[in-house]
């Protein structure tokens, strides 16, 4: 099937399966459920992933086909996006076969949810300096700790944990990655109320949390690689919007702004022209890296840059809408519905600079692993973790 | 829509490169244009041909291969009428001449075209033997004292005392009168700048590398090269910002390259200041608008070459977006050498200046946002 087939039929299936009307809640599950396996079966989840372990071996162009195709709706895969921006492509490149056969077929269906346990309350943008213990007890591991901005948890039933296992060792040398059931006992999911009013995260507690040592993804004390393998998974599959769905009608588009706002004024036609071009610099941007994968060329490092100039885009784009609607940008209908919708786009707004690594540490990757620049004094790599002052202090 | 280079077009980027790194850096800039190295540049690399088609002696590649090295010879700050002739040779493929596409594809002939495409300002009249003279003062042409030929556009049909009156006086098939060839719509004219009734009047310029001049035409003899039309003068005036989206983005990585390379080595208070975030974070800035720039040249170029529907957007998209990016990158270049990048022996304010220069040449800026902002409504 050439590219142009490959697209049509996206179409059609899409027309025929996609949902219609209203975005469904988050938290409808079951339908998403439904909807995923239905998307599996019909050979349009995992589309670049290996066959072998339940991908369909497919290129970098079928999916953005696909993906292209895609944005015409808005597809309830929400609850599945860490596990197919993040955590998957994790295991694919970094698990043992085993792990792969178990895990990546159920995670591609949707029929097992994921989530990613690596930030902590003391561990941010500095996410090696986490806490989290695990201690091996035979050949299982004890953990106990505490995670935190963990998407999905509610509703997940896996989590790919990063945890101390050698406080002695200088701290990006003392980590090991798990995966753990999230309805394992000790494993406690508390909802954590974001500034939009809602409970996108949550916090997570473990208590004496047993984990087999099959289920230990990368060699002991070698987490730190596989977390960075996952990191790089996280910002190509925010930039580039993977299982985002971005919704079709986000009253902060340029194309909802047009509608909405008075294009005669030049003022506001300067506004929109500056939408668009940021809107199709990036846009370009992201389709010549998925074109560049597409030769072999790994985008790596240069995908931080993809991140942060969304991250931007994304604030620059709420904070004009609000701008140009006025002061009906800030207030609801009566209806007990809430502020409305520029009111959450704006409050949203933030997510995209903070959640996947702040603007900073973009900034701090593109100028060091990008542009080849010599690295801050660092403190915190040759001295054992247990020495180290970490999180807030005094 | 190919927006990396193909291992061909990577290969004439090697070349171009390398030819520039000896025959002309950066730091040669300043002594302006030297012949000897348009010469080799055109003969050895037959860079100027790049775009003439193959029957008329040219290489017959695309836009895509122009920007690649319209982006290596912006990175040298080339000086000279390489670009300008560029654009003259991209005006030419909407009016073939084959006697100026084999000069300028041979490197003989250095061309320059009047800007914006649609200058006004400049009238015809019909000369008794065919051909028209011209008549009119052109303000600011670029490269003009160094070419040999200038291209136009005029109005087929101008007011007044013009060949569209005396439309027997065209000689031959071949269309050189103003009112056969025209429609009424816009005709390509070329005048020979060494000829009479030119006087072409070096300006003091902003850009050390890259002169400008005013060209004054008083009954210039001037050959009409056959009918551009509104169309084809509008298609002409995108090739030419695409053309200088690519020499920008050149400027732009070059900037950003040479001060990458400085915060690498440069230390203040014990340590490099790359290391700094206040230095790190500006950098890192600028790539992101390096990333951008080169994406959306690449596109620009694509659809130059391959989807003429997209070329207006793409053309006002590459200037708008392009033209700022590469001014702020190369004005922040220079900002961040600290005080020696505000001297005149530094080359920092060489790259600064041919940024301001590049932008404001097609025009105020403004205006491609508001072409962008008619071509959103479409």
């Amino acid at each position: 099937m050439n590219l142009d087939e490959y697209r049509r039929a996206a179409r059609a299936w899409l027309r025929d399966n996609a949902p219609t009307g209203e975005p469904a809640n988050e938290d409808a599950i079951p339908h998403a459920k439904d909807f995923m396996a239905r998307l599996y079966d019909a050979g349009y989840s995992g589309i670049t992933w290996p066959a072998r372990w339940g991908g369909q071996g497919l290129t970098q162009a079928e999916e953005r086909a696909f993906a292209a195709e895609a944005r015409h709706f808005s597809l309830p895969t929400y609850v599945f996006s860490i596990g197919l921006g993040m955590t998957g492509p994790t295991l694919v490149d970094r698990g043992t076969d085993e792990q792969r056969a178990r895990f990546v077929r159920p995670l591609l269906r949707g029929e097992e949810i994921w989530c990613q346990l690596f930030s902590e309350p003391g561990a941010g943008s500095d996410v090696a300096a986490l806490q989290t213990r695990a201690v091996r007890d035979g050949d299982r591991w004890i953990i106990n700790g505490q995670k935190v901005w963990t998407s999905v948890a509610q509703h997940a039933d896996w989590g790919l944990l990063l945890a101390r296992t050698d406080p002695e060792a200088p701290k990006h040398r003392g980590l090991t990655m798990f995966v753990v059931g999230m309805r394992d006992p000790g494993v406690t999911v508390r909802p954590l109320k974001d500034m939009t009013g809602r409970a996108h995260f949550n916090e997570v507690f473990f208590d004496d949390v047993a984990v087999p040592d099959a289920h230990r993804v990368g060699e002991v004390h070698d987490g730190w690689s596989v977390a960075v393998t996952t990191l790089l998974h996280e910002r190509l599959s925010i930039s580039s919007g993977v299982g985002m769905g971005r919704a079709k009608d986000d009253p902060t588009s340029l194309e909802a702004l047009r509608r909405t706002a008075d294009t005669g004024d030049p003022l506001v036609r300067d506004d929109l022209v500056e939408l668009h071009i940021r809107t199709r610099a990036l846009a370009l941007f992201n389709q010549r890296l998925g074109q560049e994968a597409e030769s072999g060329l790994f985008p790596g490092a240069r995908g931080s840059a993809a991140k942060l100039l969304l991250a931007e885009l994304t604030l620059f784009e709420a904070d004009l809408a609000t701008r140009l609607a006025g002061p009906s940008a800030v207030v609801g209908t009566g209806d007990g519905e809430g502020a409305g919708p520029l009111a959450h786009a704006i409050s949203l707004a933030p997510a995209m600079s903070l959640g996947g690594g702040t603007n900073e540490i973009m900034r701090n990757i593109i100028g060091e692993r990008v542009l080849g620049l010599p690295p801050g004094p660092r403190v915190d790599k040759t001295v054992p973790f247990k020495d180290l002052k970490v999180g807030t202090q005094g | 829509m190919r927006l990396v280079l193909t291992p061909e077009q990577r290969e004439l980027r090697e070349a171009v490169r390398s030819f520039l790194a000896a025959a002309s850096p950066p730091a040669k800039a300043r002594d302006g244009y030297d012949p000897a190295v348009h010469a080799r540049l055109n003969g050895e690399l037959g860079l100027s041909g790049l775009t003439v088609p193959e029957e008329y002696g040219g290489a017959g590649a695309g836009m895509a291969e122009l920007a690649v090295a319209l982006e290596e010879t912006g990175a040298a700050l080339l000086p000279g009428p390489f670009l300008a002739t560029a654009f003259a040779a991209l005006a030419l493929t909407r009016a073939p001449d084959k006697e100026l596409l084999a000069g300028v594809a041979e490197g003989r002939v250095a061309a320059t075209l009047a800007l914006p495409v649609v200058a006004g300002g400049l009238t015809a009249r019909a000369r008794s033997g065919g051909g028209v003279t011209v008549h009119g003062t052109l303000q600011q042409v670029l490269s003009a004292a160094e070419a040999d030929v200038l291209l136009a556009a005029l109005p087929g049909a101008p007011a007044g005392e013009s060949v569209t009156d005396r439309p027997g006086e065209s000689s031959g098939g071949e269309p050189d009168g103003l009112g056969e060839s025209s429609g009424g719509g816009l005709v390509l004219v070329a005048v020979d700048l060494g000829g009479p009734g030119v006087r072409r009047v070096p300006l003091e310029t902003l850009d050390l590398t890259r002169g400008q001049a005013r060209v004054e035409l008083d009954g210039a003899p001037a050959r009409v090269l056959g009918p551009l039309g509104a169309e084809g003068a509008a298609a002409v005036a995108d090739l030419v910002a695409v053309a200088l989206a690519a020499e920008q983005l050149g400027v732009l990585r070059a900037s950003l390259d040479a001060i990458v390379a400085y915060a690498k080595i440069r230390v203040t208070f014990g340590r490099f200041i790359g290391s700094y975030q206040g230095v790190k974070h500006k950098l890192a800035d600028m790539h992101c608008k390096l990333e951008q720039a080169e994406s959306i040249v690449r596109y620009a170029a694509w659809a130059a070459d391959e989807d003429p529907a997209e070329l207006p957007h793409a053309a006002a998209l590459a200037q708008a977006y392009v033209g700022r990016a590469c001014f702020e990158v190369a004005r922040d270049h220079l900002l961040l050498y600290g005080g020696v990048g505000f001297t005149w022996e530094h080359d920092a304010h060489l790259f600064y200046k041919r940024a301001k220069a590049d932008e404001v040449l097609l025009g105020p800026p403004r205006v491609h946002r508001a072409r962008l902002a008619v071509l959103m409504e479409a």
